[in-house]
């Protein structure tokens, strides 16, 4: 991999939704999913911009996993809104999302592992020549291409001919990515890319998210690692027992707070003086729980 | 440290188009070729031929090699479909006996109706394109294993071939047909031979070999291949990126039934009647073919080259045995260990061959 620690603050972006002439690609609002009469999800507002990374964090059982299933067309909403370009959508399966430009990259990467990268990367939207009974797979057209689009996020691979289980982890993320961008993705929506990786295959990983979002996608990065995502993110939102309990934008809100909020933050102030009462237990670096309410500017640096 | 600060990464420079990583070095010629799927079965059909070759001076012989050849083109052809299938991760155990309940349907069709062969042969094949079908659909549709639709399937199939047939003909073989209209032309078609060089050689394998190319090619070169390897390499990912997971299945499943339409006609029409008992244990021959073909039990990987050898290495066996003078009894014994070998082989060349 090639790797260029210089310029990583090359690129200038807005921190705030950018206002009127580019609307959100997707917005929830009020967005929920009951499944039975379990609620797995309520009251989720969220906008994804073009050239943005908005992270969704929380932990296991939070919802993350629904929201994006409603997102990318393998489950409905119960409850709220759902649009796609200011209009109300409601799809059906996956092929729905992907034709109004949203793609997944799921944690399982829906790739085949036997198979050859560059078959890998044009599977199901195979490009072909000849006439109908003589037509066939345009080989050369597509290895050229996809090692061209790989190359352009950044990507070198020596044999696209290699099967693609025996990329590294964070080779195959970066693959699986190139590919829907590839394939016109407006939105990209990324499952826990960084959850099964090393420190160095994550950071390749999210090098890849910041292509992806500077190639004008908007992406929405779910996560449960804060630092990852402060890393790449403009806009944070952290869902906790289905529901959504903070939304700020990178300027409203600091790495400190965002971990905070990720590790339950508000809960353990709550249980502050429960736990002040138990020996053994330092709270002094406990935060109060007035600091965890509002998702307010701080004046505290990241760290 | 101010809070606007910009997400901390960047796009990474596009590298030049030459660059390469320089981390792998390109695999020895010798190594990349190994880790084909086919060419394990490619060294282990060249053993067994020269094998023969020494033991049985009678193999030498032209037409001796022509009875080889035949003997593999049957399983073969077969072999071929339940390959491509096993490449999208399904099994067919029915496949055997679906040769015969195709060779049945024609016969008995043609036969009690008084109707062309070709009314048969017709039939037949539908009804054979109809078990593929209902195969490949039970095993979209309710998600059980192959292994267990096919079992269902074969056992219907073998008892209605053999009471099917009774009910017809009072009798476990059908009626001669070689005196219908129409038996002629079909025979020409389905089980001719051929002269070169002052040997006979039976139609079935040109055939065989022609299946095989355009298997090849299908598999190679075109986008139904790639699907074959996707929906048998890891299904939901296939469904994932919009690979038809359905149809591409229950076309393969079909496929199948036409190979086995292919081969009960063969049958009839070399024999002119058929035996409504047989047909057991011919599947796990055409799976075995396929699997000392170097595909994989579990999908996803194979050729349609290495069946050509896997179903020559059992036609090789077979006569060879023969030709020896030895007790053919060894005959299943001997592919047992064949088979077993070919495995370790295939196994032992790609863990070798594809090693990081």
């Amino acid at each position: 991999m090639t790797t260029n620690e210089s310029g990583t603050h090359g690129a200038i972006l807005p921190d705030v939704a950018p206002e009127g002439e580019d609307g959100p690609i997707v917005e929830l609002r009020n967005a929920g999913k009951a499944y039975g009469n379990i609620r797995a999800l309520h009251g989720v507002s969220l906008k994804v911009f073009p050239s943005q990374v908005t992270c969704v964090l929380g932990d296991n059982g939070a919802g993350k996993s629904t929201l994006i299933k409603i997102i990318s067309g393998l489950h409905q909403h119960t409850e709220g809104e759902f649009l796609v370009d200011g209009t109300p959508v409601r799809f059906s399966t996956p092929r729905d999302a992907l034709d109004k430009g949203i793609a997944t990259v799921y944690q399982d990467l829906a790739v085949v592992p036997l198979m050859p990268v560059w078959r890998n990367f044009f599977l199901g939207s195979e490009m072909t020549k000849g006439p109908w009974p003589l037509r066939r797979l345009d080989i050369e057209k597509m290895k050229q291409t996809a090692d061209q689009e790989l190359r352009n996020m950044g990507i070198v691979l020596d044999n696209l001919e290699q099967p693609i289980g025996t990329l590294s982890g964070g080779q195959r993320q970066c693959v699986a990515i190139a590919r829907a961008v590839y394939f016109g993705a407006r939105v990209l929506i990324l499952d826990e890319p960084t959850a099964a990786l090393g420190v160095k295959q994550s950071g390749v990983v999210l090098k890849y998210i910041a292509a992806a979002r500077d190639r004008g996608l908007g992406v929405i990065f779910i996560t449960h690692n804060p630092h990852h995502a402060y890393m790449v993110g403009d806009h944070f939102s952290v869902l906790r027992l289905g529901t959504m309990e903070l939304s700020a934008s990178r300027s409203e809100v600091s790495l400190e707070e965002l971990t905070n909020h990720m590790a339950g933050g508000a809960e353990l102030a709550a249980l502050k003086h429960e736990l002040a009462q138990v020996r053994g237990v330092d709270v002094e670096e406990l935060p109060e729980e007035e600091d965890l309410t509002a998702p307010v500017a701080s004046s505290e640096g990241a760290a | 440290m101010t809070q606007h600060a910009e997400p901390a990464v960047t796009t990474p420079p596009a590298p030049g188009p030459k660059e390469t990583d320089g981390r792998t070095a390109e695999r020895p010629l010798a190594l990349r070729l190994l880790a084909r799927p086919e060419v394990g079965v490619f060294l282990g059909a060249a053993a067994v031929y020269v094998f023969f070759l020494i033991a049985a001076p009678p193999v030498r012989d032209g037409s001796a090699m022509a009875t080889v050849l035949y003997q593999s083109s049957t399983i073969g052809i077969m072999a071929l479909p339940v390959a491509l299938l096993m490449i999208g991760g399904e099994f067919d155990l029915s496949s055997g006996v679906a040769v015969i309940t195709s060779a049945l349907t024609a016969s008995m069709l043609s036969y009690q109706l008084t109707l062309n062969v070709w009314a048969g042969v017709f039939v037949a094949l539908l009804v054979s394109l109809a078990v593929g079908f209902f195969n490949g659909w039970m095993v979209v549709k309710t998600g059980l294993p192959s292994f267990l639709v096919t079992l269902g399937t074969f056992l219907i199939l073998q008892g209605a071939n053999l009471a099917v047939t009774k009910l017809v003909t009072t009798n476990v073989a059908t009626d001669d047909i070689s005196n219908m209209d129409g038996f002629e032309q079909a025979r020409k078609v389905f089980a001719s031979s051929f002269d070169i060089g002052g040997v006979q050689v039976k139609i079935t394998v040109f055939y065989w070999l022609v299946f095989a190319a355009i298997a090849t090619w299908v598999l190679l070169r075109t986008k139904y291949g790639n699907w074959i390897f996707a929906v048998g390499g890891n299904k939901e990912s296939a469904r994932a990126v919009g690979v038809p997971v359905t149809f591409t299945k229950i076309s393969l499943f079909m496929l199948v039934g036409l190979g086995a339409w292919f081969v009960g006609m063969h049958q009839l029409f070399t024999f002119n009647t058929v035996q409504s008992g047989e047909g057991v244990g011919q599947e796990l021959i055409y799976i075995a073919a396929a699997v000392i073909g170097g595909c994989l039990l579990t999908g996803g990987y194979g050729s349609a080259i290495g069946p050509v050898f896997g179903a020559f290495m059992f036609g090789m066996v077979n006569q060879g045995i023969v030709f020896a003078g030895w007790n053919p009894d060894w005959f299943k014994a001997f592919l047992g260990v064949m088979l077993l070998g070919a495995v370790l082989i295939n196994l032992w060349v790609r863990q070798s061959a594809t090693r990081r």
